[in-house]
């Protein structure tokens, strides 16, 4: 999943450094993740992940690094089951 | 008068029936009465008596801006709903002919209609950004700005507050990270101690922008979680809906980086502001002390009228 989270990243989020050299915990909004890149991220993650969101889930948290985004992620798709 | 159309009722209708305001048809779009001005002067002035000794530069920019600015802001991707654009017509003689046509069979007549390179203000300090940044990095010492303007937002309603033509009033405050919060927690300080001062019910809370769709809630979330919005709240329409009439943003670095703007030491400058809803305060007064000025408690109109 984090594989597939940072082939993700590196077409959306507009990151200007090597998603690559990331670690899973790096802050994504200290390598250059703005608000709008987080939206574009999270609808990019939804169409590639099958899943939606929720408003609850929509915070600078669950986007803040790789782990933190593949955690949002397992938390939604196990919640859909 | 338009017999079958919808009357206004509650606040809005008392505010027409004191001649207040005057009815245009259109929800949101009034005509004001010289009293309602005298109240908004008198307001103007009081904002400038709190504000006016930081020494802001005073700009006034009509209630529009270049188009061009205005796509280089980024309104459209989180208030597409609420933007207004300046269309004309520039077709020829057989075009303008069809129009009239149209015109006169009750169709609609706009698909001739081209955008002009104008676009409506969303809000006071729209203009100026690009205004700053064509100046140069900052000074030391950074830059604020006084702003009013007439603003548009295309979202009618029957509350009286929430007008789609209004004028907005702005300090505009641009430097470091350091200088510009300090900026907000002067005014968030100031704000509450002017608006007390006119004896209206007052709530300060956080709050978030009518971002767009669903991804707009990110936006809003994150706009809360970080703080960056407060606005002084008075009940108008609804005691449970309470109104904003002044905001209180810091913007990070979300202008200075859309528009190059550069601190004195070449950092991205950072941004915030102090928004007063000129026609708000109005009406909560309106709404708060009565229909007659004269009656207003002493120490409200000691305020505004000295």
């Amino acid at each position: 999943m984090k594989t597939k989270i940072r082939e993700i990243l590196k077409t959306t989020g507009k990151l200007p450094g090597d998603i690559a050299a990331l670690a899973d915990d790096a802050d994504l909004y200290n390598a250059g993740l703005t608000s709008f890149g987080t939206v574009e991220l999270m609808m990019a993650l939804e169409e590639a992940f099958d899943v939606e969101f929720p408003d609850t889930m929509m915070n600078r948290r669950n986007f803040a690094s790789i782990g933190a985004i593949a955690s949002a992620i397992q938390t939604i798709q196990s919640e859909n089951v | 008068m338009c017999q079958n159309c919808p009357q206004p009722q509650g606040f809005l209708a008392e505010l027409i029936d004191n001649g207040l305001l005057i009815d245009t048809g259109v929800d949101g779009l009034y005509g004001r009465s010289g009293l309602f001005e005298e109240v908004i002067a008198r307001f103007d002035d009081l904002i400038t008596r709190h504000g006016g000794q930081d020494g802001a530069e005073i700009v006034r920019f009509p209630p529009a801006m270049s188009r061009k600015h205005f796509e280089k802001s980024g309104y459209l991707k989180s208030f597409p709903q609420l933007a207004g654009t300046v269309h004309s017509f520039a077709g020829d003689e057989r075009a303008h002919a069809a129009l009239l046509h149209k015109v006169a069979d009750g169709v609609d007549w706009t698909d001739g209609q081209i955008s002009t390179e104008v676009v409506l203000t969303p809000a006071a300090c729209y203009p100026l950004y690009p205004v700053v940044a064509k100046r140069g990095p900052l000074k030391a010492d950074g830059a604020l700005f006084d702003l009013q303007s007439y603003c548009f937002r295309h979202e009618p309603s029957k509350d009286p507050a929430r007008m789609q033509l209004f004028r907005m009033r702005e300090y505009v405050r641009f430097g470091t990270p350091e200088q510009v919060t300090e900026f907000r927690a002067t005014w968030l300080e100031r704000g509450q101690k002017m608006m007390a001062s006119l004896g209206v019910p007052l709530n300060l809370d956080v709050a978030n922008d009518p971002f767009f769709g669903r991804a707009g809630r990110m936006l809003a979330n994150n706009q809360r979680d970080q703080r960056l919005k407060f606005e002084l709240l008075i009940p108008i329409e609804s005691e449970e809906k309470p109104t904003a009439c002044l905001s209180f943003n810091y913007h990070q670095d979300h202008f200075g980086t859309t528009w190059g703007i550069q601190t004195a030491a070449g950092e991205t400058a950072h941004t915030a502001c102090v928004g007063f809803g000129m026609e708000r305060v109005a009406l909560a007064l309106f709404k708060h002390h009565g229909y007659d000025v004269d009656t207003w408690p002493a120490s409200v109109r000691s305020v505004l009228w000295g």
